[in-house]
């Protein structure tokens, strides 16, 4: 029974679909949750009481039932739009998110794939959603969203760079590529790499936040400028697609800063045998704290301008990248 | 070597006709717009992110209240006219008043003056709060806009004790103040004064504000995305300012130090000890640090007001039981939060007016736009915008 049980999970299509439905379940459950704790943190930080009524007890049902409400609208398309492009868009956009799941590193062994390019692969994934919110910005036959889509581009190629160079300093302690190795690499040192890498961490952190268009980068929305960016033609499940990206790719985004920097599913002085349940719930704690991080600085920090943007990439992260590349291959070799 | 000439001319021009034609775009900024208070609607010729030829569209809001005011008796005009900027209505009120009772020649009881007063100075500072509150929001920065409002409803909550209206109070009479001044039953003849406990409840009140000045400033003035975002932005120079004729604490932010209440005698100012605060660069955060500053002055005013109010008396002149004010023409002219309005009253002698001509301060305010926003990116058009703080009530009435 047991044998037969063991031999239908290894066959290759039922494990895909296994993987494929457990992902499919926690992009909306990891929107939700992060979505709802959004909504109440910046309810505490604004002196508000936040979501209320639904579910009987602190709104804890409010993003289901907004969830609903987002299924009953008119999927409307404009009539101008280019609709093969239109619908397409936020397909997109959560398709990079999703498959940016791909290669976290939740416990030793539980990963959906480890790639022996792990992190370059996430990287690259990571920029699909960008071309997801051009073409947004660009079928919806909007000026605001045009000038939101345009921006998004501008800003992805500013962010991209420091970004990936940030990543390169951990890389070169760590000797590979692969997110479980890089994870490995942290427990042999016996010390997670933020301990020598802030410089990395720190550049990582704001250039995620770029590219999550979260302020103080969230030009390509501007409510105030731009009504609602790239999103101002959508409605409906469509909207929504939106709406969960941008949650789950803060997950995601924070799940890969959590394994580079702090650790992943391991924490120090904790034995080996209880990382294999205990791994996920220390991966979801670090992802958590970083989330709630970038929460804070949302409802803190008003946004920068376009070319501010610009200038703080060029000028301060990729040189500043650089430098922190340059001292740890020199420290790496010395050492 | 011998170079052709001609073949070198031919390949510099083939370099010229590289460059692709860009096409600029009319970027319609309005009339339904998150930022533009309203509906202010302005045409922008953008070129990427710059825009060129600003344009505002005014009209949208128009009521038509000069006109109203010719077919109205003169104590049904304040309720017409303190819905002209309604963020400040009470303010909207008292130089009309003061205007009717300069053609009457009236002698208004010196408590009915100081509690005019302590209201335009709370309908300052409840205007400059909704400021303090949008101006970050425009930036991007949601969270200031809850503690100001929540400072705010401590003071339209005392406006409302008194006046019974939290928006439009409708307070004012030719003579004086409504005669039963305060909340609970009266009669005409036992007129009753202002609430109980309102001169102590509103002292507590300026402290509180005081108070969530020195927070707001913390929250704002130390956030360096909004200093880079706001200083050096839409630099108004004095003189221009004074060529478009703008006025209150946008004029003083480019450093002229001109304030209606040092200059008229619409109020008994001159009783009180404040400063005009004055800028120095006439940019974005020139004017706000300049509208955060009055609200201190204001709540200066008002406590030294409640300290030197008249004794309990008469809060209403003499005047007749059908209001006729004798043919003439007058200009009266306040320092309202948004700048000067003045109401230009011509009479007949009749019921109501013959004319009146309403000069309002964001009208004549965001007649600047097309000169400050020429070749600027478009998140500062709603910067500039912003720090103009104008209301469309006021722009069209």
């Amino acid at each position: 029974m047991i044998e037969t049980l063991t031999s239908v999970f290894e066959n290759f299509w039922v494990s895909l679909a296994g993987k494929l439905l457990l992902v499919a379940l926690m992009v909306p459950l990891i929107g939700m949750v992060l979505g709802f704790a959004e909504m109440k943190l910046s309810a505490k930080m604004q002196a508000r009481v936040g979501p209320y009524f639904a579910g009987g007890r602190w709104g804890w049902a409010q993003l289901i039932a907004d969830g609903i409400k987002f299924f009953q609208k008119e999927d409307i398309i404009p009539e101008e739009a280019d609709a093969p492009v239109f619908k397409a868009a936020p397909i997109l956009v959560l398709v990079g998110t999703v498959a940016l799941f791909v290669v976290i590193p939740f416990g030793p062994g539980l990963i959906f794939n480890d790639l022996d390019v792990g992190i370059f692969y996430a990287l690259a994934i990571s920029s699909l959603s960008t071309v997801g919110v051009l073409m947004a910005g660009w079928s919806s036959a909007n000026k605001y969203s045009l000038i939101g889509g345009l921006r998004a581009a501008g800003q992805l190629i500013a962010y991209e760079l420091p970004l990936v160079l940030a990543v390169v300093g951990t890389v070169i302690m760590a000797g590979t590529m692969s997110m479980q190795g890089i994870v490995e690499a942290q427990i042999a040192a016996g010390y997670p790499y933020v301990i020598l890498q802030f410089v990395g961490f720190g550049i990582f952190m704001i250039a995620a936040l770029a590219e999550l268009t979260r302020i103080p980068f969230d030009m390509p929305i501007a409510e105030s400028e731009l009504v609602m960016g790239y999103v101002t033609e959508y409605s409906g499940f469509r909207f929504l697609f939106f709406f969960l990206a941008e949650f789950a790719n803060m997950f995601t985004m924070s799940a890969i800063a959590a394994t580079l920097f702090l650790g992943g599913y391991w924490l120090p002085g904790v034995p080996e045998d209880v990382l294999e349940f205990a791994g996920p719930f220390i991966l979801l704690g670090k992802v958590f704290l970083l989330a709630f991080a970038m929460i804070w600085f949302r409802w803190t920090f008003p946004r920068f301008r376009e070319d501010q943007l610009q200038s703080l990439a060029w000028k301060w992260l990729v040189p500043l990248a650089l430098v922190n590349i340059a001292v740890t291959a020199i420290l790496k070799v010395v050492l | 070597m011998v170079i052709d000439q001609d073949a070198m001319r031919h390949l510099s021009e083939a370099q010229v006709s590289v460059e692709l034609a860009t096409e600029d775009m009319t970027l319609n900024i309005g009339p339904q717009h998150p930022s533009t208070h309203g509906v202010l609607r302005l045409v922008a010729r953008v070129d990427g992110e710059r825009a060129y030829d600003v344009k505002p569209v005014i009209g949208y809001m128009h009521r038509g209240y000069e006109k109203l005011s010719e077919v109205r008796t003169y104590p049904q005009i304040t309720a017409l006219i303190n819905r002209i900027d309604w963020v400040s209505g009470y303010a909207n009120e008292v130089p009309f008043i003061v205007a009717a009772e300069k053609l009457m020649e009236l002698e208004v009881p010196q408590r009915a003056q100081y509690i005019r007063l302590i209201l335009t100075e709370m309908a300052r500072i409840s205007s400059h709060l909704v400021f303090m509150a949008s101006y970050p929001l425009e930036l991007g920065a949601a969270t200031p806009l809850f503690f100001a409002l929540r400072e705010r409803e401590r003071v339209l909550d005392l406006l409302e004790g008194v006046t019974g209206g939290r928006f439009h109070p409708n307070f004012n009479r030719i003579g004086g103040v409504k005669p039963n001044a305060g909340a609970g039953p009266t009669t005409r003849k036992t007129p009753q004064d202002l609430p109980a406990g309102f001169l102590n409840d509103t002292r507590d009140a300026m402290d509180k504000v005081l108070e969530v000045c020195d927070e707001i400033e913390d929250l704002v003035a130390g956030n360096e995305i909004i200093l880079a975002r706001t200083k050096g932005i839409g630099i108004l120079p004095p003189e221009v300012a004074a060529a478009y004729g703008v006025s209150g604490p946008n004029l003083r932010a480019s450093g002229v130090a001109f304030d209606l209440r040092k200059v008229e005698n619409y109020l008994p100012y001159e009783d009180f000890d404040f400063s005009v605060v004055t800028g120095e660069n006439g940019d974005c955060w020139d004017r706000w640090w300049v509208r955060l500053e009055e609200i201190r002055e204001s709540a200066k005013i008002i406590q030294q007001a409640i300290d030197g109010m008249p004794p309990s008396g008469t809060l209403q002149a003499k005047v007749p039981k059908i209001i006729k004010v004798p043919a003439g023409e007058t200009y009266v002219r306040a320092e309202n939060p948004k700048g000067e309005m003045g109401y230009y009253l011509v009479s007949d002698g009749g019921l109501g007016p013959y004319r009146l001509k309403i000069r309002s301060a964001s009208f004549s305010n965001i007649s600047i736009l097309p000169w400050i926003l020429e070749g600027i990116l478009v998140p500062d058009i709603i910067a500039i915008m912003g720090s103009l703080d104008f209301v469309l009530g006021d722009v069209d009435r």
